[in-house]
């Protein structure tokens, strides 16, 4: 362990140490682990959520700290406790984006409750691009980032069909499944050694989009929500109380933008400050060429749905941008940052218009992007419903329903 | 127009009847209404409270309606926060009840433009003029009714008591209007300052009304046309007059109707009468009657006693944890006397020299502790008679000085010492104790016989004692009865363990589910329990308590919460018998101690006492820019108490003690030459002077609001538009007014109190007449090489652009909030060039540049003398041998509403202040084990570290409630600190106003320190 209490995840431990990944967005991340695997580590996403994850979080987590790092440090601890890992070949997994709230510092979270719970010596693996833990068992490839990259788009393309298909279906269950079966089969293809050309991607994410439209569905018009907020609690079911789910069951459609908007705001952030205050001087290229690529995937999964569907295809990225402008300045970028503004204004410019702002509770940036902009949007979009959810382990699920069912109620009432 | 023609439960002439009648059913929190509706005629309304029990006493008040319903068809609507679980589970549709009042204001008060609604726990308001929209409290609001009956108990009245006391008020006090448990703190010690229960009433009131309005309202102004509903409006006269003065409502303009207390139900039946559906009277009794047993899955956990032998075992083994007792009639010889005048309840114990408890009292203070102890001590006084001597007495607790100062008690101590000295009598090992009062936990850690470490509940949690009291109150029992209760759960319901307001939440859940009493009642001590261990204590196993735990307080007289601890931390603790009096008993034993032989008690005299009166009245102190709400207590024997002063001025004949020896005060002073003499964000008569003022000279002026990062970059903003030519004026420090004046756009309730009190520097700047206002955005702070990174935290970085969207006063000014690089002085000119809105005047970047270079070198002089001031007074302390105390924030927690006066009361209690940023500089970066990425932030572990290095300096931190970031730091400091054996002591501060339990804080690291002291 070093000063900072940090153990390296060494290339000894890459052999036989199993490494856990937590749920926050439930199909990428398990294409993630998959394709860890592809590369020689032994990764596994937990799966492991209800009451005793949240304890064992608020147990080990500072009550002040935001829920997405209670639950996060829940499931680990909980999975450790639960004797299903030998322990001492176990390595934990999380990402981290360099930002300035506090989410950046849930790997040092971690760290405490693995002490503090008796694990110390579990290193924990940062995930993130601006170097800031470095681990001589964990290098990311160019191929393994192409890869990852490839699993962002397959999750986004699932995430985006099924929320629009599952509304709709006649029979119950089918657009699950058919996530279920393509998550499976994309997982072989990431896992697939050798040369993946991005062609075969294009090629998948096509045939997934021909195969949705293959369930059965009705027409019935129904509510659309749009869903933005702080990243965890907005993807992972274990944070939002399966909010979509639930959505669904209340006779509503919903839809959220998906993780590549994240990718995409987040490089795109750093070239938006190298022109406000130039700094990043020396990744400006690199970072300027990134964005292009992401971009340009991005047109190629909206570009596909056009042509083989009538499914709401993903809002491309220059325009989400443009769609911020007038409420908030590119240079607020702690958290979501303007990101979530610019989420808001794109469901209204695609004619939804309830929302949801789902936020841990006492999230520092979302008193700025979520709740702070609220009057604002709804002053220049008016008959637009918005309402703001706080997440927290106490949270009461009745008080939560009972705001989203006043938005519903609105909504219909409209419709 | 639906027309309400009837009184409750009057019989109506049937004949009516159309055949069809809409019903409407609303069930909140505490009340179950019923409204059945012929046509346009309200028939029948019946409003109750259904103490829990909501779906049999949904069925009650149906079949009580029988002759209504009975026959016809009926269309029927369920709503309100209890209604979704009865609704569902009886196939009835249910209606929002926001949505349902929504639809009732449209059809019958038309031109309505807001609609407040407060039920007992909930609060809403509807806009409905310039698109509609729904405002609910969310989950950190306490609640209205609640709320009011909860202070109305604090205050020993009756709720319509409490009104009738508002409408007589002289003066309000600041009461905090987060949420309840909040406003409580506030409270208490006015109530035990012996402040008139009238003025106590009606602050409570503008509490509740500050509070829809900030917490509600979030940035929407609230006029025009405003329709009142829901109970508490209904009733309270005092609350309306509240609401009416504060929004400034005429009577055409403030709407009280007659169906307030109805107002959902009567939604409901118009949702009803909308339906396709209809049903018989029989089938909804029937499917009501169905779901009464129908289990419904509710979080549950296990039983407190697994069986019978483990209750009785528990039971024998707790009856062992006695004291001696003595005859008080038959006693004779020297007695020792302790009070302790708690927050909600006074305690009294007489002992005799053998520590043997001769008489006790234990009771709520009613509002009034010092009439209680009065008769107390006479009661005391007349039994000991000639036989026993009184030699000597102690006080402790919130009543402390009053009491003292009142009666001449001997001598008085901080309350976690009292505790203390009585737990060693039960356990001489002693190592932790945990003492859960009405208001407040603490935890004491015992380390080589001395009070090794505090902690005392944030005040989020606080209130839990009386929160189960209040709560079994509201369920129609006593608290003894209904702990009791929680004995027998077979599977208590998991109700959480944040604060008590979110408890009430879970409640209401676990009501809606039909959850019995006796489960809610355990599930309530559980995480009373809970929130002490993981939260207050923030223990990870037991391990880390103590291994000889001794637990007192009222609150664990109850068998419930004894039991539910002693599962949560695995092994047996100890509970003496009297463990809510020890207080009271480590008073008398202090007294004992430090009592010699040959003293005399200056404890009043049996006569004097029978004479004794007492008169309090309010009073602003004028000795300082603080302005102090005081509270004078005049004794019959002509002495007097002040309380409210932040520092010893008033009782030092206006001079404080120490000048000099406060960093805090020399920074407001380098800040005041700044601003040109001591300013105050407050919005007054001033404000236009201010306004003439600020134009005199023909320079545009620019206002810059003293607020979060402005506190310490001041000197360079202040500096660069100097430089350019421009006239530079502040909005000043802040006081409660500047919140006030600016709480109607806050737009996140949740926020730090700082952010929340920038709107109102900001109103001050408007109405100041200022031609342009500059608020930077800055991601990054300047980068003092002390960390990873240097950022800012959200709210310092962004709040001036969440103003830009939430204040519309700022459309009457320039408002300049760019986003700027300011560790680039050359970038910055640029950005400056760039950005400098074209109204202020055009600038070449050479000018810019020039500018930025003078800012900074005030920016650094300013800085240096801080470092230079603070090594005057570190050395002057060292020479009169006083403690230094790191007073460790943020630069604006120097502001004196953000710190209460803080700063003065630590100095008054002997301490000499500097701050963190004028250390940090000698130690630079250290190892963290956080990511050390924020400028403020790294400041302070520096800080830590130093401190380490000094035997004579101690580090308080100050953190501001909402402080998400704190979360992290507080941690991280404390492992700086106790990682050498030092003492960790932090301070939560919000709107909260009272210095009280910093007090108890402060004195009880300076009593650690004595001990250690002492063990050298």
């Amino acid at each position: 362990m070093d000063e900072q209490g940090r153990v390296e995840f060494t290339k000894e431990m890459k052999k036989d140490y199993r490494i856990l990944i937590p749920t926050m967005l439930p199909r990428h991340l398990k294409m993630l682990a998959a394709l860890l695997n592809a590369y020689g580590y032994h990764a596994e996403l937990l799966e492991n959520t209800g009451k005793e994850v949240i304890d064992t979080g608020l147990k080990y987590v500072h009550n002040d700290a935001c829920y997405p790092a209670t639950l996060v440090v829940g499931q680990f601890i909980s999975a450790l406790n639960s004797g299903k890992y030998d322990v001492h070949k176990t390595a934990l997994f999380f990402t981290q984006t360099g930002g300035g709230c506090r989410a950046s510092n849930y790997i040092s979270l971690i760290r405490k409750a693995l002490v503090k719970a008796g694990y110390g010596y579990i290193p924990v693996i940062s995930l993130n691009f601006v170097g800031l833990e470095k681990n001589s068992g964990f290098k990311l490839s160019i191929p393994m980032m192409r890869r990852m990259l490839y699993s962002v788009i397959y999750g986004d393309v699932l995430m985006v069909l099924c929320n629009q298909v599952k509304a709709h279906e006649i029979h119950k269950g089918d657009a699950e499944a058919m996530a279920d079966k393509w998550t499976k089969k994309c997982v072989d293809q990431l896992k697939t050694p050798g040369i993946l050309p991005y062609s075969k991607i294009k090629k998948t994410f096509s045939e997934i989009i021909r195969d949705y439209k293959t369930i059965e569905r009705d027409n019935v018009q129904k509510v659309k929500v749009g869903i933005v907020g702080e990243i965890y609690v907005k993807f992972s079911p274990l944070a939002n109380r399966f909010l979509e789910n639930y959505l669904i069951e209340e006779g509503a459609e919903p839809n959220m933008a998906g993780l590549m908007d994240f990718a995409l705001f987040y490089i795109y952030g750093r070239v938006l400050e190298y022109d406000m205050y130039r700094i990043h001087k020396k990744s400006i290229h690199i970072l300027r060429l990134a964005y292009k690529i992401f971009v340009k995937k991005q047109q190629d999964i909206i570009d596909a749905i056009h042509k083989e569907s009538d499914f709401d295809a993903p809002t491309p990225f220059a325009h989400t941008v443009a769609l911020a402008k007038p409420y908030v300045n590119y240079g607020v970028k702690m958290g979501e940052g303007w990101l979530l503004v610019a989420e808001m204004v794109e469901h209204i410019d695609r004619g939804t218009n309830n929302i949801v702002i789902t936020q841990p509770f006492g999230c520092l940036p979302n008193h700025i992007v979520g709740k702070g902009v609220m009057k604002v949007v709804k002053d220049r979009n008016p008959g637009v419903n918005l309402i703001a959810i706080d997440y927290d382990a106490s949270a009461s699920e009745i008080n939560q329903q009972n705001r989203i069912k006043l938005l519903l109620a609105n909504a219909k009432q409209e419709m | 127009m639906l027309v309400s023609t009837n009184r409750e439960d009057e019989k109506e002439d049937a004949t009516l009847s159309s055949g069809c009648v809409y019903v409407g059913v609303d069930i909140g929190s505490t009340t179950a209404k019923l409204v059945i509706r012929d046509g346009e005629t309200i028939i029948y309304k019946k409003y109750e409270r259904h103490y829990s029990q909501v779906r049999a006493k949904t069925l009650a008040m149906l079949e009580a309606a029988r002759e209504y319903l009975e026959g016809k068809e009926i269309k029927i609507a369920i709503s309100g926060s209890a209604g979704l679980g009865v609704a569902e589970a009886c196939g009835i549709n249910f209606v929002q009840e926001v949505y349902a009042t929504y639809a009732l204001i449209k059809e019958k008060e038309p031109g309505t433009d807001a609609v407040i609604e407060l039920g007992g726990e909930d609060a809403k308001i509807i806009f409905l003029k310039g698109g509609v929209d729904e405002r609910m409290n969310g989950t950190c609001a306490g609640g209205t009714g609640a709320f009011i009956d909860q202070m109305a108990t604090l205050l020993n009245v009756t709720p319509d008591e409490l009104d009738e006391l508002s409408l007589q008020c002289g003066k309000i006090y600041p009461i905090a209007s987060r949420c309840g448990v909040f406003a409580k703190t506030d409270i208490q010690p006015l109530i035990n300052q012996g402040v008139q229960k009238s003025d106590i009433a009606a602050s409570i009131y503008q509490a509740v009304v500050n509070q829809t309005i900030s917490g509600l309202a979030q940035g929407r102004k609230i006029e025009g046309k405003v329709v009142f509903l829901g109970g508490p409006l209904y009733y309270n006269k005092g609350l309306r007059k509240s609401f009416k003065e504060t929004l400034k409502l005429d009577d055409e303009h403030a709407i009280f109707p007659d169906y307030a207390l109805i107002s959902v139900a009567l939604g409901a039946t118009i949702f009803a009468s909308n339906q396709t559906q209809s049903f018989t009277y029989d089938d909804i009794i029937s499917s009501i009657r169905a779901s009464l047993s129908e289990k419904t899955t509710v979080n549950t956990m296990a039983p407190l006693f697994k069986d019978a032998a483990e209750r009785e075992e528990f039971t024998n083994r707790h009856a062992l944890e006695n004291v001696e007792y003595a005859d008080i009639a038959t006693y004779q010889g020297n007695a020792y006397l302790g009070i302790d005048c708690g927050s909600t309840t006074t305690k009294l114990v007489l002992m005799g020299e053998n520590k043997e408890i001769l008489w006790s009292y234990y009771d709520s203070n009613k509002g009034n502790p010092v009439d209680v102890v009065k008769k107390q001590l006479i009661e005391v006084r007349t039994l000991c008679g000639e036989n026993i001597t009184i030699k000597g007495s102690g006080v402790t607790g919130y009543g402390e000085e009053l009491i003292l100062n009142a009666f001449h008690v001997d001598k008085g101590l901080v309350e976690t010492m009292a505790h203390f000295m009585a737990a060693k009598q039960f356990e001489p090992q002693v190592d932790f104790i945990l003492d859960i009062g009405g208001q407040d936990i603490k935890c004491i850690k015992i380390k080589n016989n001395a009070v090794d470490s505090i902690m005392l509940n944030e005040a989020c949690s606080s209130g839990c004692g009386s929160f189960i009291e209040t709560f079994a109150k509201s369920m129609g029992y006593k608290a003894p009865e209904f702990a009791k209760l929680g004995l027998e759960g077979d599977a208590p319901v998991d109700l959480g363990s944040r604060c008590t307001v979110f408890m009430n939440s879970s409640i209401k859940q676990a009501q809606k589910d039909g959850v019995s009493v006796e489960n809610i009642s355990a599930g309530l001590s559980v995480s009373v329990i809970k929130n002490a261990i993981y939260k207050v204590i923030r223990a990870n196993s037991p391990t880390e308590l103590g291994d000889h735990i001794v637990v007192q307080g009222g609150t664990f007289l109850n068998d419930a919460i004894l039991k539910a601890f002693e599962n949560e931390i695995g092994h047996p603790v100890i509970r003496p018998m009297i463990a809510g009096i020890m207080g009271a008993y480590g008073a008398a034993i202090y007294a004992m101690e430090s009592a010699s032989a040959d003293a005399q008690s200056t404890l009043l005299s049996l006569e004097k006492l029978q004479s004794f009166t007492h008169t309090s009245k309010a009073a602003v102190c004028p000795g300082c820019t603080n302005h102090c709400a005081l509270t004078i207590n005049t004794f019959s024997d002509g002495g007097k108490f002040i309380s409210g002063n932040r520092c010893e001025k008033m009782k030092n004949g206006g001079k404080r003690k120490a000048e000099g020896l406060n960093l805090y005060e020399f920074k407001r002073k380098k800040l005041e030459e700044m601003m040109g003499g001591t300013v105050y964000a407050e919005v007054d008569e001033n404000t236009a002077k201010d306004a003439a003022k600020t134009k005199a000279d023909g320079k545009l002026t620019i206002g810059l609001p003293l607020q979060l990062g402005m506190y310490d970059l001041a000197p360079l903003w202040y500096g660069l538009f100097t430089d350019l030519g421009f006239n530079v004026v502040f909005s000043g420090f802040s006081s409660r007014n500047t919140y006030l004046a600016g709480q109607d756009s806050i737009p996140s309730d949740t926020a730090c109190y700082p952010a929340k009190i920038m709107h109102g520097h900001i109103v001050k700047l408007v109405k100041q007449g200022v031609d342009a206002i500059f608020a930077p955005c800055l991601t990054y702070n300047l980068d003092e090489n002390a960390g990873d990174n240097h950022y800012n935290c959200p709210i310092v970085a962004y709040y001036p652009e969440l103003l830009k969207d939430n204040m519309d006063i700022l459309n009457e000014t320039i408002y300049f909030q760019p986003f700027l690089n300011i560790n680039d002085e050359k970038e910055l000119a640029r950005e400056f060039l760039m950005l400098m809105p074209e109204k202020l005047g055009k600038f070449t970047e050479a000018q810019y540049l020039h500018a930025i270079r003078a800012g900074f070198e005030r920016y650094h002089k300013y800085h240096e003398e801080l470092r230079a001031e603070a090594d005057r007074i570190v050395k002057e302390a060292h020479g009169k041998g006083m403690r230094i105390m790191v007073l460790a924030g943020r630069p604006y927690h120097v502001d004196p509403e953000i710190n209460h006066g803080i700063d003065l009361l630590a100095e008054s209690l002997g301490f000499a202040i500097i701050t963190e940023d004028s250390i940090a500089y000698r130690i630079g970066k250290i190892p963290t084990k956080v990511l050390n990425q924020w400028t403020y932030h790294a400041r302070l572990y520096s800080a830590a570290e130093y401190v380490t290095e000094r035997d004579d300096m101690e580090l308080v931190q100050l953190v501001s409630f909402g402080c998400g970031i704190d979360a992290i730091t507080t941690d991280e400091v404390r492992a700086i600190l106790e990682r050498k054996g030092r003492i960790y002591t932090q301070i939560k501060i919000d709107e909260i106003n009272n210095l009280s339990a910093v007090n108890i804080r402060l004195r009880s690291l300076l009593g650690a320190l004595e001990m250690r002291d002492r063990e050298k």
